[in-house]
């Protein structure tokens, strides 16, 4: 029913990403379509995996939002680099120490957040500038590049689709079907609409809680993994664009900033889209002040379009 | 029956007034007229239209058909006719103190010195309405018990502010009110009344309707089904006109087998399997908090509360519904864990149970993939009572259940919860409302946090309650 | 009324001790031109603080303000100097941007850290036409107000007190002010009352956009040129700022003078941490320790005045 797909949260992102796309492409008459598809799902991979973790931490509701990403992603991408010094066979390693500086930044965010009480907003953007001086001390700016084997991973291709967005469609779908159908989304979903009513309802609030805030700093971490091994070294500002990033493409998606619904697909769209037209106003040659002005009125765009569609309904 | 609209004495004339939400008939061609001194006791079941027709009067939704016009004052709106709305739910600042929450309410306070006129103000509607109370003019409102808050806001309504008010709407204005301080507002709307004002008064207390009110109108459906002097209707006629036939007063349960004592906690309160334990006495005196202590208590917020006990949320906007949901998600929410394989909810468990349920508890819905929002109040509630019991929690924790509840759904939850008691469930029931608690097999009376009294059986009577829950000595 | 003062007291103790521990470190620092230097760069950040705490009072939180601060700045460095007429208007018309900003977000529904997030784009892109590279100079007569010397009490002191007594008594005491945090507290029961929350709302963000303007300008008359990422910390810090001064994200619940003491400490944070001498790679996460440090304090003032 067309209705149906009206009211489809994720569609407004779709159409946004697949008009750029459109008048790239008209510009340049068709020319290099599948090289700007796979520079999008290239790009777009990392806002997405990045965008996942956001997604959950505000699906619980007004106020939760981690502000740690970029930190999060320049730490353990640091500390990961280091632990592998460029030697072969040491990716295992890596990765496994990249997932450890998530876990421990995302228990660290929640203790701030449980037991001193604080708003996640303060709370995670005081704990960013902690990881920040951690990355910083631990690396003193030196750039070192990852193993061979892991650089030609994460800069190649399966069957024609970028390896870091087969990395993130992955986790994407892990997530989808553990929003959609276990208990634990269930328990998610009713903890970001009214966390008193779920916690009288027997939900574990707090546990789910921590298990958003270790999620979201598990996937900062491995979008960081990836994209210091995609660009040849770990950069201590290379988290600094997914801040605003990863909260634009959340709420671009679709996913209500009210908590208590989340949206999947839309974070793809969203993520796909915020490449797109930055590329579609660059390839129309606006300069960067005008790129961004306008790259601003059209998030505010879609929300407003989004948001009247939700009156409509 | 009415008198004609264009009388010029009224303070507000409805005339044919109707007010449709798509195809749903809120309002369904409502004539009447209020005159200075007329104390107007509206009933009706939930979505019988008595909140519509209160918006409608005081300007909140413009009428779909039909006039509403303010003849008395010649004003064309409600505000500039003082027209005054107090609501159900509770509506000030609760970041502002009472006075400033009076400076909200009255537009034309001025002036560099406005906060001590609002001081005074908000002190001499207090003292007016309710002689003898403790709220300070400066207090910041979220420092009050909901008791204190509703007070405030009652008082500010009937405060004169630029012009005395003409007619003020109440509705549920004591339901969290204790009998004493009721007893006062009542008191007042009848003094009120008869210096020339004019009240609506809304409640499901039938016996305050028959207090205080000298005409009463039955609404049904977003009609009106009968309009006469309060005297010309008795209690039973009044619950027919309604279109309910419920039993007068309820019977003393007869005494029953227990079995262990399952909960206790240190301040003494206590149950055993299948009993049915009510918490009475004057509202805000420590029931609700001790039940919240106790579910708090037993349960966790890291591990799921995996059928210990279950709680049955009276402030259903606050404590139960997720409002996004489906009548279905709402109604399982508890359950999941038992209905799921590997962490993944079974949908066809999942429909089964609530399917049951429904049919068990009466849900009047067509589908249970609906909003929980589409449903009246009375149904939400009824969706709590389903998530509750649905689980195989021996332990059944109920704050105030019944708020707004019409009195049809009531008796079908009575006799639900008897029956699940039947079957060694243990219930832990608040109650403001006596009728409720003679259901119970024993009655602990709270005063002051504490619990002053124990009652069981055939003591448990009105009298026995209001005895201690004001007696100065320990029973 | 004592919750209010427990409110207060937490952001005036944090900077009490951290002043106290500032001039243990650096006696020097005890003196007029010593805490000019200290408070140097408050005055800015007092304002954006003010500025977020108009938005924070009614429900809203403000993503765009560090990049707003940042277009001021530009415009005060080169239409304010070279042809003040024009730069007035342009700062007149965004202050009524803001407004309009807060009308919109109201009618429409939105979610007001989406609006914002997408504003600060735009301001950021105008910032970056206006001054593509840093540069410019801040009007004359700017740049003296700011580094006036009163007798006895150093400017940027003078100033925040000067800030907090003025948003004090338009935010807490008059009638308006009090609606504004009865739109935070509760907006259904303003609309009942008869207000239009549509215009209270545009009045808050107005307010807002007034003193981002304000901020910008002073940090102008202090930095003497611009550039267009030259405050876009700012968006955090004044969030931070609100907080730290006993304010709540939601419910209405803000207080000035606290906004300006927290502004102040934290202005003061990064000025300790200098004469501590720590190593530079350790003064970003030093900062974010003494904010975690004073917030968890907020925790035992808290407890206290919940039995209070």
């Amino acid at each position: 029913m067309p209705m149906t797909l009206l009211q489809k949260p994720w569609l407004w992102s779709w159409l946004a990403a697949a008009a750029s796309f459109a008048l790239i492409v008209g510009l340049t008459e068709g020319r290099g379509a599948g090289g700007l598809a796979y520079a999008a799902l290239s790009f777009g991979a990392f806002a997405a995996i990045v965008g996942l973790g956001q997604m959950l931490v505000i699906s619980l509701g007004p106020g939760n939002v981690d502000l740690s990403i970029p930190a999060t992603m320049t730490l353990a991408s640091t500390l990961a680099l280091k632990a592998m010094g460029s030697e072969p066979g040491t990716v295992a390693m890596g990765l496994g120490v990249a997932l450890l500086v998530g876990l421990a930044t995302g228990l660290a965010n929640f203790a701030l957040i449980y037991l001193l009480r604080l708003p996640p907003i303060i709370a995670t953007l005081a704990a960013s500038l902690v990881y920040q001086s951690l990355a910083i001390w631990s690396n003193r700016g030196l750039r070192i590049r990852p193993p061979a084997a892991l650089a030609e991973f994460a800069t190649g291709r399966s069957l024609g689709v970028p390896n870091v967005a087969l990395v993130a469609l992955a986790l994407s779908i892990a997530l989808w079907i553990m929003l959609e159908r276990s208990v634990w989304g269930r328990w998610l979903l009713a903890s970001g609409q009214n966390l008193r009513a779920a916690r009288l309802a027997g939900i574990p609030v707090e546990a789910v809680r921590a298990a958003c805030y270790v999620t979201v700093s598990l996937f900062a971490a491995v979008a960081g993994f990836l994209l210091a091994s995609f660009s040849g070294g770990a950069a201590l500002n290379m988290g600094q664009e997914y801040l605003l990033m990863s909260i634009a493409v959340v709420v671009i998606g679709g996913t209500s900033v009210a908590g208590g619904a989340s949206n999947v697909p839309g974070i793809w769209g969203a993520s796909l889209f915020m490449f797109l037209v930055v590329s579609m106003l660059n390839s129309y040659g606006a300069s960067a002040g005008l790129r961004m002005v306008l790259t601003g009125l059209i998030i505010i765009g879609i929300v407003i379009a989004a948001s009247t569609r939700r009156a409509l309904r | 029956m009415t008198q004609p609209a264009s009388d010029a004495t009224a303070i507000v004339a409805l005339t044919d007034a109707a007010k449709h939400f798509g195809p749903v008939r809120a309002l369904d061609g409502v004539t009447l007229s209020i005159r200075p001194g007329d104390c107007l006791g509206l009933v009706g079941h939930n979505g019988a239209g008595k909140s519509t027709l209160v918006n409608v009067i005081n300007g909140t939704l413009p009428p779909s058909a039909g006039r509403i016009d303010f003849p008395l004052s010649g004003a064309t709106a409600a505000a500039a006719a003082c027209v005054r709305s107090i609501f159900q739910e509770l509506s000030l600042c609760p970041n502002l103190t009472v006075a400033e929450n009076l400076r909200i309410a009255h537009r034309g306070l001025g002036g560099l010195n406005w906060r001590r006129a609002a001081r005074q103000q908000v002190r001499e509607a207090l003292d007016m309405v309710f002689p003898g109370h403790r709220i300070d003019a400066d207090a910041t409102v979220d420092t009050l018990s909901i008791a204190e808050r509703q007070m405030a806001e009652i008082a500010i309504g009937f405060a004169p502010r630029d012009a005395a008010a003409s007619l003020v709407i109440l509705d549920e204005p004591t339901s969290s009110l204790d009998a004493a301080i009721a007893q006062q507002l009542l008191d007042y709307v009848r003094r009120f009344c008869a210096a020339g004002g004019a009240v609506i008064f809304i409640s499901h207390m039938l016996g305050e309707i028959f207090d205080v009110a000298s005409r009463i109108l039955v609404m049904k459906d977003g009609k009106v089904v009968a309009e006469r002097p309060a005297t010309e209707f008795t209690r039973q006629g009044l619950v027919d006109a309604m279109g309910h036939v419920a039993p007068e007063g309820a019977a003393v349960q007869a005494a029953r087998a227990f079995g262990p004592q399952i909960v206790a906690t240190p301040e003494g309160l206590t149950a055993c399997r299948g009993e049915i334990v009510g918490l009475s006495g004057l509202a805000g005196h420590g029931q609700a908090e001790a039940l919240a202590r106790l579910y708090l208590g037993a349960t966790s917020s890291w591990r799921s509360a995996g059928g210990r006990m279950v709680f049955v949320a009276g402030d259903r906007g606050r404590d139960g519904i997720f409002p996004l949901w489906s009548i279905l998600r709402n109604a399982s929410v508890s359950i999941l864990p038992r209905i799921a394989r590997r962490a993944i909810v079974d949908p066809a468990k999942e429909g089964h149970i609530a399917a049951d349920w429904q049919r068990r508890i009466g849900i009047r819905t067509a589908d249970l993939s609906n909003p929980i929002l589409s449903l009246s109040g009375g149904n939400q509630q009824k969706v709590l009572f389903a998530r509750a019991l649905a689980s195989d929690a021996p332990v059944v924790v109920m704050d105030d259940p019944m708020r707004g509840v019409d009195v049809g759904t009531k008796q079908d939850v009575y006799a639900m919860i008897r029956s699940e008691a039947a079957k060694g469930r243990t219930f832990l029931w608040y109650s403001t409302e006596t009728e409720e608690v003679c259901q119970c097999d024993r009655v602990v009376v709270f005063r002051n946090g504490r619990i002053s009294a124990e009652l069981t059986g055939a003591d448990i009577t009105e009298e026995r309650i209001l005895q201690a829950s004001f007696q100065m000595e320990e029973a | 009324m004592t919750r209010d003062i427990y409110r207060l007291m937490l952001p005036v103790v944090s900077l009490a001790v951290l002043l106290a521990a500032t001039f243990w470190l650096q006696p020097r620092a005890m003196s007029y031109f010593g805490l000019n230097l200290l408070f140097n760069l408050a005055v800015p950040i007092a304002l954006a603080t003010i500025a977020q705490m108009m938005i924070i009072m009614v429900n809203d939180i403000d993503l765009s303000l560090g990049a707003f601060v940042s277009l001021v700045a530009c415009v005060a460095a080169t239409f304010l100097t070279d042809a003040p007429l024009t730069g007035m208007l342009i700062l007149l018309a965004l202050v009524l941007a803001y407004a309009a900003l807060g009308a919109v977000i109201h009618a429409l529904d939105l979610p007001a850290i989406v609006v914002t997030l997408g504003m600060s784009f735009v301001w950021g892109g105008l910032a970056l036409t206006i001054l593509p590279s840093p540069g410019g100079t801040s009007p004359d007569w700017l740049r003296m107000l700011m580094t006036l010397k009163p007798p006895s009490v150093p400017m940027a002191v003078a100033a925040s007190i000067l800030i907090a007594v003025v948003t004090h008594l338009l935010i807490v005491r008059s009638g308006i002010g009090t609606v504004l945090r009865g739109v935070g507290g509760n907006a259904r029961s303003v609309q009942r009352a008869g207000w239009s929350v549509l215009r209270l709302k545009a009045l808050a963000y107005g307010l807002a956009g007034l003193f981002g303007v304000l901020a910008g300008m002073a940090l102008v008359g202090l930095t003497t040129s611009a550039d267009a990422n030259i405050a876009l910390r700012y968006t955090l810090l004044s969030i931070a700022g609100v907080i730290l001064g006993g304010g709540e994200f939601t419910g209405g619940r803000v207080s000035p003078a606290g906004a300006v003491i927290g502004a102040l400490t934290l202005t003061l944070a990064a000025s300790f941490l200098n004469f501590l001498r720590l190593s530079p790679d350790w003064q970003i996460g030093a900062q974010g320790a003494v904010l975690i440090l004073v917030l968890a304090a907020r925790l035992l003032f808290t407890r206290r005045s919940a039995r209070a």
